[in-house]
């Protein structure tokens, strides 16, 4: 036990997926693309498909960028915890090994706001 | 050597102070700045009741800084004749 | 004749001494470790608490005489400003956003600071620690209660400052960033209390929050916060040495508490730079009339002041903290970051935003040549593009947070403003993000405390945010809506300053206030 404590200090988890509906949590940023500060939290189903998270989900949340029309799925990179990370769009996130409070990032080679990050 | 500073209100409780503390401090430097003056100085400064009490014609007690100190930096040594902040490197 | 009669009295020292230590005494029904039962278990050891050096030798009739004198003092001129309507002195209203941020984030968190003085006080075995941390206890929920005095006012004319303390810090999203802060320092135990608050928020950090905003207020015309200021800085002066004095104290006790001090200092100082992130934007960005820019106020504030301190805590093995030479990165693009931030955030805020003007980001080109016009005048004019084409760019959708700040992630990687700076960590099968190592380092070492964090966020994707009996599932539910609701915010308090009813409010009485209508 890392806390300095005077007593057996556990307490559970704040966040853990059962006390999200039926949801789990997940992070997606959009890199270069500041016009979104930070990365995205989302409550999504696990049994989502991966196209249903980038058609809909995705889209209401970055779609009023420019460059989101113009992105090309098949050309993009997706990084998962920071490594390289190969969707299958017919999947859902539960068949693909994405887990609760996993973190994405998606990556558009060439589209950066016109060259300025934004 | 570090800097020590302090800074008190603007008003005319306190320019009897800073006119002693400069007078008896002649490595130290006025910064006055919106509704606030600073005194910095290299090493240590030294308030004097004294100073304060030949200023303003009556007796002075040094506790009585607190009404319109507003911030200080460096090691602080009080005594009914002095108030002294310094570093100790 | 006129003769005087002096009577013989004790030296500031000794009548200090006697009325302080003089009336202590050790415990006999009792034995002191059940009298002080948290004075040992952080692992901090003392030998003999009567080495601890007094700094102010302040005794409790000097403390009521000279603080009942700025009491006086400040009530005057909070009444003189309410009954003079000094609100309209202000350069403009758009300056009352910092006030709003002050004092919704701020001052509740004066009376946690009260509660937390009040504990260590009785915790503390020492007779010295326990009177300073006795006065500090007072001077605290003071502060609380000038702030309140002061905000009272404002409320009575402007949006935004109706529900800080009594809803609003504990369910609105930006709020959570200070509330944790001191969440966090108040379970700890005494000692780390003392080094968390005592030190490093009121003696490394102070400066930084106080000074800005009192001389912040001084430029726009806001006598009122700059009064109420400047009397609790007096008090925090006092703060001060109590914190420097804890701080040499346990270091010279015993050469074991060098590593626990250390690593206290390491965590506070991040965590404290990380909750002043907020008061970069109202240097740069929130103030009518600027003082100074926030990179300035850190060199001096911060590398000088802060420097001189540490060269002086060298000589007990005291590091400076790792994190500190990101800071000298990160002071050149913070404030930009955290008010673009803001600006697209402002929909879900009890404050105003706007975008800056072309002298204000002028302004900002000089004072952050290395960066402003690389990174964030395009941005800002982006928006402001987006803005006139009436498509004004609010986010949809929340963000990620740093589970130990609990700020947004969008702080960038040390070594490129480019990418924003992503950490991970794995407790008991879950995972934990943070911003930077400052705020991974903290997760990892204490991960049984930060897993437990309310996260704004993830609270609200619970469900947990809504009034009671709100349902989600019904026809039309909108749930930024509702979510504003139970945070007590109002729609008028939201958004862009332009357009505002403070905006309007305060052109018709100032307007008013100068002409024979």
């Amino acid at each position: 036990m890392a806390v300095k404590a005077l007593y057996d200090y556990q307490y559970p988890a704040a966040d853990t997926q059962d006390k999200f509906h039926g949801n789990q949590l997940l992070y997606v940023g959009w890199d270069d693309h500041f016009l979104f500060v930070a990365p995205l939290a989302f409550p999504v189903s696990p049994n989502a498909k991966f196209s249903e998270l980038v058609e809909q989900t995705l889209t209401f949340a970055y779609g009023r960028h420019s460059d989101w029309a113009k992105i090309d799925f098949s050309k993009v990179v997706w990084l998962k915890s920071g490594q390289p990370f190969q969707p299958d769009m017919n999947k859902t996130l539960a068949e693909q090994g994405i887990k609760h409070k996993d973190a994405l990032r998606l990556q558009t080679p060439g589209l950066n706001g016109n060259g300025t990050n934004f | 050597m570090s800097t020590v500073f302090i800074a008190f209100q603007t008003n005319e409780d306190t320019r009897p102070i800073v006119e002693s503390i400069l007078a008896d401090n002649p490595h130290a430097v006025l910064d006055e700045q919106p509704a606030m003056v600073k005194i910095n100085a290299e090493g240590s400064l030294v308030i004097k009741r004294e100073s304060i009490e030949e200023r303003i014609g009556r007796d002075f007690d040094l506790q009585e800084l607190q009404v319109n100190l507003i911030t200080l930096s460096g090691y602080l040594d009080e005594d009914d004749d002095q108030f002294t902040l310094a570093w100790k490197n | 004749m006129d003769m005087k009669a002096n009577k013989k009295k004790l030296g500031l020292k000794e009548k200090y001494a006697h009325m302080t230590r003089g009336l202590d005494w050790e415990t006999t029904y009792q034995p002191q470790e059940k009298v002080f039962p948290q004075a040992t278990f952080e692992g901090i050891k003392v030998h003999d608490w009567d080495k601890w050096e007094d700094p102010f030798r302040l005794t409790m009739d000097a403390y009521w005489k000279y603080q009942a004198e700025k009491e006086r003092k400040l009530y005057a001129v909070l009444d003189a400003f309410a009954q003079n309507n000094g609100h309209l002195g202000l350069t403009d209203a758009r300056y009352l956003s910092a006030v709003k941020l002050f004092l919704t984030g701020i001052s509740p968190l004066e009376y946690v600071a009260h509660r937390g003085f009040a504990a260590a006080g009785r915790n503390f075995p020492g007779v010295g620690p326990r009177v300073a941390c006795l006065m500090q206890s007072i001077d605290e929920i003071r502060h609380a209660q000038t702030q309140i005095h002061a905000l009272s006012n404002y409320n009575k004319f402007y949006e935004g400052f109706h529900a800080g303390a009594s809803h609003q810090i504990e369910r609105l999203w930006y709020l959570s960033v200070p509330k944790s802060f001191f969440d966090d320092a108040f379970s700890a135990g005494p000692f780390e209390w003392m080094i968390a608050i005592g030190f490093s928020f009121e003696y490394v950090l102070t400066n930084l929050l106080f000074v800005p905003f009192m001389s912040g207020a001084a430029y726009n015309g806001d006598m009122a916060t700059v009064t109420f200021g400047f009397s609790a800085q007096s008090d925090e002066a006092r703060h001060m040495t109590l914190g420097l004095e804890c701080i040499k104290f346990m270091l010279e006790q015993d050469p074991d508490n060098l590593p626990i001090v250390q690593k206290w200092i390491d965590k506070w100082a991040w965590r404290g730079i990380r909750v002043l992130s907020l008061v970069s934007t109202m240097m740069d960005y929130m103030l009518p009339k600027r003082v100074m820019s926030w990179k300035e106020a850190w060199e001096i504030y911060f590398e000088q002041n802060g420097g001189a301190l540490f060269n002086d805590l060298a000589k007990y093995g005291i590091k400076v903290p790792d994190c500190i030479a990101q800071c000298t990165v990160d002071k050149e693009h913070q404030s930009h970051q955290l008010w673009l931030t803001l600006c697209t955030h402002s929909h879900a805020m009890g404050l105003h935003t706007w975008l800056p003007n072309a002298d204000e980001m002028d302004w900002l080109s000089a004072k952050y040549p290395n960066t402003f016009d690389q990174y964030y005048r395009p941005r800002f004019d982006k928006l402001r593009e987006m803005a006139d084409k009436g498509e004004r760019f609010f986010a949809n959708t929340l963000p990620m947070l740093c589970q130990v700040c609990q700020i947004p992630m969008l702080f960038t990687e040390p070594d490129d403003p480019t990418k924003i700076c992503y950490r991970e960590s794995e407790f008991q099968g879950e995972k934990y993000h943070t911003c930077s190592d400052g705020c991974k380092h903290i997760f990892d070492d204490e991960p049984e405390k930060y897993i437990q964090a309310w996260l704004p966020v993830h609270q609200l994707y619970q469900g947990n945010c809504w009034p009671e009996g709100t349902d989600p599932t019904a026809e039309g539910f909108n749930p930024l809506a509702k979510y504003l609701e139970w945070c007590h915010v109002d729609g008028r308090d939201t958004g862009d300053y332009e357009g505002s009813s403070d905006q309007a409010n305060f052109a018709a009485w100032r307007g008013a206030a100068t002409q024979n209508t």
